[in-house]
């Protein structure tokens, strides 16, 4: 292809508009439309060249593309490599596709300190798009610890009341995970002697071993998920963060911890995967079916949504664990589908927010009556949340179960009560908003959307019916690399099914 | 080369000029001219005074780390002798002193060489302690540290004697060759009272007691210079007594390093937690870095001693970074050293807390900053040498650290403004942005840092 260093442009791109900003001086009001602009334009001209990623991307192969290495540490064999396989290149457009959405969404909710803002979003997508790039542990680490900074800078400035606790519980909850990780890291270094992740796939670790490098990972990417229940983190985070920093959270950042499980633990560690997977089951189960009920009786519209992303990220460590195609490649797709239809919850939630400052259900109602265009459009992304078809929730929920189904049909019965607990919840909240008598005064005051507010809308309302329609697009990427990380787990779990066999001959 | 050191100390010493700004820079230049001198100096391993001393790539690399932490912190210094109207020249003259005291420690090859660069070294600081005579605080500091610190001096020359006595010879190659041979008991007694000596100067718990009042005590640039250059030294000169003359009771050793570097750790982590002052906060802080320090020694590795090599590096920049902020925390023309003071930092002066906010973010050890690979090498050696326990209890530990480092974040962003700080000297704001810079270049570019370290620990172990 080209030789053109794409995923470090991609991934760096924004942090020269970070720069940018920083440079700016001047008048508050000059400086905050400067920053403002230079933010949108800069994360637009991010996506548009991970586009260009995704349009020469090879379907055909496993294979990682668009490789790059430069050294490092070249003396401890921990170099800057990057590059995207199946699995990781859709999270990259996910990542980049949100993060413009998301300054668009902030322009006139954020009044206070917009260039700080705007800086911290934009460090944010370079940390984001490195997370999903890096083939190297250490360099993958660096990222995934980096996300932390500017999105506990992000709650703690610009989020809600409790929002000094929320950003320190979600900093710390991550932090405690993530540092057993690192041990796992360097464990793994000394029994492989190289961080560079393509090698530690091919690398067997001895079972033992595996065992305890399953649980250090299974920490980081458990708080990450969040899977029930070191998820408490979640629900506070959501609700204190500000509209656009629950979106960055709910579709990007909660992937990182599924990803996790799909780069490192599945593929490095097939026989622990094999042992804990029932653990895994138990917990994913109970968090689907508890957090539905949880989110059932919840009268803040964002901590709803966000029991509801606890619920499906469930789905999503279900269908990681159910190790066959469809049910791996349904998790991706949920993921990818959550990503968008969570955020563009949060979205629905910051428009009315915006205008009333409650995140209170009961303060609201009749929404339909003086805001039709907007009852359309979360109408829209309820039907997503809940798994219509013809909406992308559905093919990922489908395929997760279908999958699951072979694995375990107890768990596939188990997950398919969440969507019903799902279908309600959702369903209770959009009739409690939008639907009703318009009683309230401040309420009949709201307006409909703005045009900016549509400008957010409408690509991911395409985006939303396209996954839905015609979902081969998506799943035609990583077909490939999925049906090769099936087969490398059979291949070592015979190996080690053959290896029982001998021994007890 | 340590005779070149010291003629150049005589100089500034004898510099009897009124003017303490030019005592003050001349003194900055000496330390400079001397490092460059121990840069040049041939990097094989040659002994001086009749093998009192030593200089190899490690002492060579502990001493630039040294001397660039004197100069820094002298600087910084004299812009608060300035602020305070101290015309006192004696400041820099005795910050060389205990220089030299530091630069004997680490290239001491002999017990004895080793108590004399001790003392020199521990008198100034004394001295310092308790500089800013007509404050009641900092003359008790200096007097606190220096009985604690004359105890200290007597069980580690009570140590050294015991091992004298017990196996007749004070030179660290005799005692290596006599000790390969059978230790005796006397020996591994007089080790023990040896390592508690040297735990006091780097204040690792459970010898830990003075630091968060003499930092709090005394000046804040003292404090300054006590959290960095003699703990360097003081960590150097365990390293070579350890790994050199007795290496081979390992086994002995290694168990109380391990149990000193996990209390350090805890003790740094919840100590710092309720510390509303922010000068006894960064004392209980530098006492956890020590015990994260003391892992890469716990490991008895070329790769443990290279970590924390790159751990004291790192730590230096992270600190006098960190000095700089709050010696430029003054309202008014005063002092002022509350954590919540900081409030609303980031809205009165956005440069400053960025800077604080990224020290923070490096002592907690998050990338993509250079604290992150300071421990990510001590945890590597601990791993290798598979101190398992005492790693994950280090990482957690590091965890309930980054909330202290976080709460000062939370402070200077989260908070509203109290009240606004004067304009920061300029030189500070050099020393600040330098330091700050540093903790991404040595992110980016550490393989030099490491290479460096990594020969300096190899020197360490013959063959």
């Amino acid at each position: 292809m080209t030789d053109l260093p794409l995923l470090s442009i991609v991934t760096f791109l924004p942090l020269v508009g970070a720069a940018f900003i920083l440079l700016v001086r001047g008048e508050e009001a000059v400086v905050a439309r400067n920053a403002r602009n230079v933010a949108l334009l800069t994360s637009a001209a991010t996506f548009l060249l991970s586009l260009g990623v995704w349009a020469g991307f090879d379907n055909s192969t496993a294979d990682f593309q668009f490789v790059e290495q430069a050294a490092w540490m070249p003396q401890w064999g921990i170099n800057y490599h990057m590059g995207v396989d199946g699995i990781s290149m859709l999270f990259v457009i996910l990542a980049t596709f949100l993060t413009p959405l998301c300054i668009l969404s902030a322009w006139e909710a954020v009044q206070k300190r917009v260039k700080e803002y705007m800086v911290a979003f934009l460090i944010l997508e370079t940390f984001m798009i490195g997370m999903f790039c890096a083939l190297d542990y250490v360099l993958f680490y660096v990222f995934f610890e980096g996300v932390l900074i500017p999105m506990f800078l992000i709650i703690g400035v610009w989020g809600g009341a409790r929002r000094v606790y929320a950003a320190f519980k979600f900093f710390l909850y991550t932090l405690a995970g993530s540092v057993l990780m690192l041990l796992a890291i360097m464990a793994m270094y000394f029994e492989a002697g190289t961080t560079d992740i393509p090698t530690l796939m091919q690398t067997p670790f001895p079972y033992a071993m595996q065992i305890w490098l399953w649980l250090a990972l299974f920490a980081s990417f458990a708080v990450k998920v969040p899977m029930w229940p070191v998820h408490t983190w979640l629900p506070d985070a959501h609700v204190e963060a500000p509209t656009a920093g629950s979106v960055i959270l709910a579709g990007v950042l909660l992937k990182m911890g599924a990803y996790g499980f799909l780069r490192f633990s599945v593929p490095m560690l097939p026989e622990a995967t094999a042992y804990f997977t029932p653990m895994v089951y138990v917990l994913s189960v109970v968090a689907v079916i508890y957090t539905s009920l949880v989110a059932l009786v919840q009268e803040d519209m964002k901590k709803l949504i966000a029991y509801s992303s606890v619920a499906h990220m469930g789905f999503v460590t279900i269908g990681i664990f159910a190790l066959n195609q469809q049910a791996m490649e349904g998790a991706i797709f949920q993921m990818l589908s959550h990503g968008v239809v969570s955020g563009a919850l949060f979205l629905c939630v910051g428009v009315v927010y915006d205008r009333l400052h409650t995140r209170d259900i009961s303060r609201y109602g009749g929404l339909a009556t003086n805001m039709p265009n907007y009852a359309l459009v979360f109408l829209l992304f309820t039907m997503g949340a809940v798994g219509l078809p013809a909406t992308s929730g559905f093919v990922g929920e489908f395929l997760i179960l279908t999958g699951a189904f072979k694995a375990n049909s107890w768990v596939a019965f188990f997950a398919a009560t969440g969507l019903i607990l799902g279908a309600a919840y959702m369903l209770y909240l959009y009739w409690r908003v939008v639907y009703g008598k318009l009683e309230k005064e401040d309420v009949k005051a709201m307006l409909d959307l703005s045009p900016r507010e549509i400008a957010v809308f409408v690509p991911l309302i395409l985006v939303v019916l396209w996954m839905g329609i015609y979902p081969n697009s998506f799943l035609e990427p990583m077909h490939a690399s999925v049906s090769n990380l099936i087969e490398n787990y059979q291949a070592a779990m015979s190996v080690v099914d053959d290896g029982t066999a001998l021994a007890n001959r | 080369m340590a005779i070149a050191g010291m003629a150049l100390l005589m100089i500034g010493v004898f510099q009897k000029g009124d003017a303490t700004k030019l005592v003050g820079w001349l003194a900055v230049g000496v330390l400079v001219v001397a490092g460059f001198l121990v840069l040049m100096a041939a990097p094989e391993t040659v002994t001086a005074f009749n093998g009192q001393f030593i200089s190899d790539r490690f002492a060579i690399f502990a001493k630039v780390l040294v001397l660039g932490a004197s100069a820094l912190s002298l600087v910084l210094a004299m812009v608060w002798l300035a602020q305070e109207d101290m015309k006192r020249y004696e400041f820099s003259v005795l910050v060389v002193f205990a220089t030299l005291g530091m630069m004997m420690m680490v290239s001491a090859n002999n017990l004895m060489a080793l108590y004399l660069g001790l003392e020199l070294q521990s008198l100034a600081l004394y001295v310092m302690a308790a500089f800013k005579r007509d404050s009641v605080r900092s003359t008790e500091a200096g007097l606190k540290y220096f009985v604690l610190g004359s105890v200290a001096s007597g069980l580690l020359l009570y140590g050294a004697s015991l091992i004298y006595g017990f196996s007749g010879s004070t030179s660290f190659p005799v005692l290596a060759e006599v000790l390969s041979h059978g230790t005796p008991t006397g020996v591994i007694v007089g080790l023990v009272f040896v390592m508690a000596g040297l735990a006091f100067k780097v204040s690792a718990v459970p010898f830990h007691m003075w630091t968060p009042d003499v930092y709090e005590g005394a000046p804040t640039p003292v404090t300054a210079f006590f959290a960095v250059a003699p703990k360097i030294a003081a960590l150097a000169l365990f390293v070579r007594v350890m790994m050199g003359p007795f290496a081979d009771l390992v086994d002995q050793w290694q168990q109380v390093i391990v149990l000193i570097a996990i209390l350090s750790m805890l003790v740094g982590a919840f100590g710092a937690i309720l510390q509303s002052n922010i000068k006894r906060l960064m004392a209980y802080s530098s006492i956890g870095h020590m015990g994260f320090a003391l892992m890469g020694l716990a490991a008895a590795s070329p790769n443990g001693v290279r970590g924390l090599l790159i751990y004291l590096a790192i730590y230096i920049f992270m600190n006098i970074g960190t000095f700089a902020i709050i010696l430029s925390m003054r309202q008014k023309g005063r002092a002022v050293e509350g954590v919540a003071d900081l409030a609303g930092l980031s809205r009165t002066m956005p440069g400053m807390a960025t800077a604080l906010t990224i020290f923070m973010f490096s002592m907690a050890g998050i990338p993509p900053l250079a604290g992150f690979f300071a421990k990510f090498y001590v945890f590597m050696a601990a791993i290798e040498a598979g101190f398992f326990t005492m790693a994950v209890i280090g990482v957690l530990s590091s965890a309930v650290g980054a909330y202290y480092y976080l709460r000062i974040v939370k402070v200077m962003w989260f908070d509203e403004p109290v009240d606004t700080f004067d304009r920061p000297a300029m030189t500070n704001q050099v020393v600040l942005w330098g330091s700050a810079a540093m903790m991404f270049v040595l992110f980016i570019w550490a393989a030099p840092l490491i290479a460096g370290a990594q020969m300096a620990a190899l020197s360490l172990f013959p063959g």
